[in-house]
């Protein structure tokens, strides 16, 4: 049943930044479904920008390994979705294309960086959508609008092709308005690639089972303290009680670390993105850079015109922590810190199955409301542990504060994606019967 | 503290264009952020490589790979078949 699918979406919410009119399909386990790609995945012939008016009218040469494996299974790429300038945000107002809004609520944002995947499942224009998750960009516009969002285990979906920010930390995952969904694309994509040097061979084949009693669920009490919104607190343990109303038992687990997590996380990944980004020069794709400045001139007055200044403030404070004198304070310290958290999470894991919580401290923010970027970077405090510890970790709408969408956040051992989709499964099936 | 200067040459250094309203604005906003990366100075423990990671090699076997032109597609600027880049010197 190959074919072509015809796309023209109402795209009211500024959810994409390309769309594809028309989206051939082959036969296959997505057959014609029609999936929307995050704009820092690599689509052969479609263009891709992550965002920023340095990648203006990039046209990839080669797709992703992702988005090769979407078109063997017959899904129909429709789109490019809107993001955080190179996913560096938590409201998708970093985007050069301008913001999108939320559909639960078109004065608040959908929650970054994948708020335009996030945003057009939420308003039905796609049934799924692929994002990335480097600090919580999958989880964090999941729980802002209401869907469910899947970020794997680090090393289980290929990164070939996804244009990097910050490489330890990153992963591609399933976006969808059901569990379900997200476990059906989380089948297609997760598959070896040798080449991503750190994938491990841990295909993806579940289908998912709602049957959790016996299940441990730790609740760690850092996910319930200071700067979580109580009535989002009270709205997720509500969630993790019909988790024990079907046969799970909570455990108290801590994860002392969480102290440090936020810091850590900002020091490495603006490290790592200062020397990513390094690449983005107009000398071999994006707008060309003039060649008749000399270099140095040449490339700051490029960088200064095309990049934001999120992206500038990041490559430059990771320009900073990895500076002569100051590395040790900041780097060096800053890996320990991962390595304590990381050591925390197998602590817990010994005493618990799965670890649960909000995925957010709050609902989704107005836009235009976190104009300074220290109090934006709080609001990543519940999600980045996960991306330091390299565990999956999935977000699904368990309830809404003040008409908003909330999270219930279920994190899970290394490679056991599945117990987390499991759990995520189990509480869907049972507040939607 | 970080200063103005100082804010200029980091800029310089990432070679990131930076413009003179901005200037005051960074200082103050890496102010912030340095002033919370302040708790690190509490983290315990020492450096250590993680166990159990292992390279992953390959042999160095050529493989089909992009044509000239589609590794120049994108370019801004070429000739004869090479990318060109701003003066060095």
């Amino acid at each position: 049943m190959a074919g072509t699918l015809e796309f023209s979406p109402d795209d009211r919410y500024n959810a994409f930044i390309t769309t594809c009119s028309t989206a051939p399909f082959t036969d296959g386990a997505l057959a014609g479904t029609a999936v929307a790609i995050k704009d820092n995945i690599s689509t052969a012939g479609i263009q891709t920008t992550c965002g920023s008016k340095i990648l203006e009218g990039y046209v990839p040469p080669y797709d992703a390994y992702v988005v090769e494996l979407l078109r063997k299974a017959g899904a129909a790429i429709v789109g490019k979705t809107n993001m955080d300038e190179f996913g560096m945000g938590t409201t998708t107002e970093t985007s050069a294309f301008g913001p999108t809004q939320n559909p639960a609520d078109l004065s608040r944002v959908p929650g970054g960086s994948s708020g335009g995947s996030a945003a057009a499942v939420a308003a039905g224009l796609v049934p799924m959508a692929l994002g990335t998750d480097t600090g919580g960009s999958i989880r964090c516009p999941a729980a802002f609008c209401g869907i469910a969002g899947l970020k794997p285990t680090y090393g289980r979906v290929s990164r070939y092709g996804l244009i990097a920010y910050a490489n330890s930390l990153e992963q591609i995952g399933p976006m969808a308005r059901t569990v379900e969904d997200v476990s059906r694309l989380m089948s297609v994509i997760a598959r070896y690639d040798p080449r991503d040097s750190t994938m491990l061979d841990r295909p993806y084949d579940h289908q998912p089972s709602a049957e959790i009693k016996g299940l441990r669920v730790g609740i760690p009490e850092e996910y319930f303290g200071e700067g979580v919104d109580p009535r989002v607190g009270e709205t997720v343990r509500d969630a993790i009680g019909v988790l024990e109303g079907l046969g799970a038992e909570t455990v108290p687990v801590s994860i002392p670390g969480m102290r440090h997590a936020l810091a850590a996380y900002y020091v490495i990944c603006t490290s790592e993105a200062s020397s990513n980004l390094a690449r983005f020069d107009g000398v071999r794709y994006g707008p060309a850079v003039d060649t008749r400045k000399s270099w140095h001139e040449a490339y700051q007055d490029l960088r200064l015109e095309l990049f934001g200044a999120e992206v500038r403030r990041r490559i430059m404070l990771g320009t900073f922590a990895l500076s002569a004198g100051y590395a040790g304070r900041y780097y060096a310290k800053a890996q320990v810190a991962r390595r304590n958290i990381h050591q925390d999470f197998e602590r817990a894991f010994r005493e618990a199955d799965v670890i649960a919580g909000p995925t957010m401290p709050t609902t989704a923010f107005r836009l235009g409301e976190k104009s300074d970027p220290l109090s934006m970077y709080l609001s990543d405090i519940l999600t980045v542990p996960a991306n330091l510890a390299g565990i999956p970790a999935i977000s699904v709408p368990c309830g809404r504060v003040d008409g908003l969408p909330v999270g219930l956040q279920i994190m899970g051992r290394q490679f056991e994606d599945e117990r987390v989709v499991d759990t995520a499964y189990a509480y869907e099936q049972e507040v939607r019967a | 503290m970080i200063t103005e200067s100082d804010i200029e040459h980091i800029a310089e250094l990432a070679d990131i264009g930076i413009s003179k309203d901005e200037v005051p604005e960074f200082t103050t906003q890496f102010n912030a952020i340095l002033d919370y990366f302040e708790v690190l100075d509490t983290v315990e423990g020492e450096s250590a490589p993680d166990a159990g990671i292992v390279n992953v090699f390959r042999d160095d076997e050529p493989r089909p790979c992009l044509t000239q032109e589609e590794a120049l597609a994108n370019a801004g600027s070429t000739e004869n078949g090479f990318v060109k880049a701003p003066r060095v010197m």
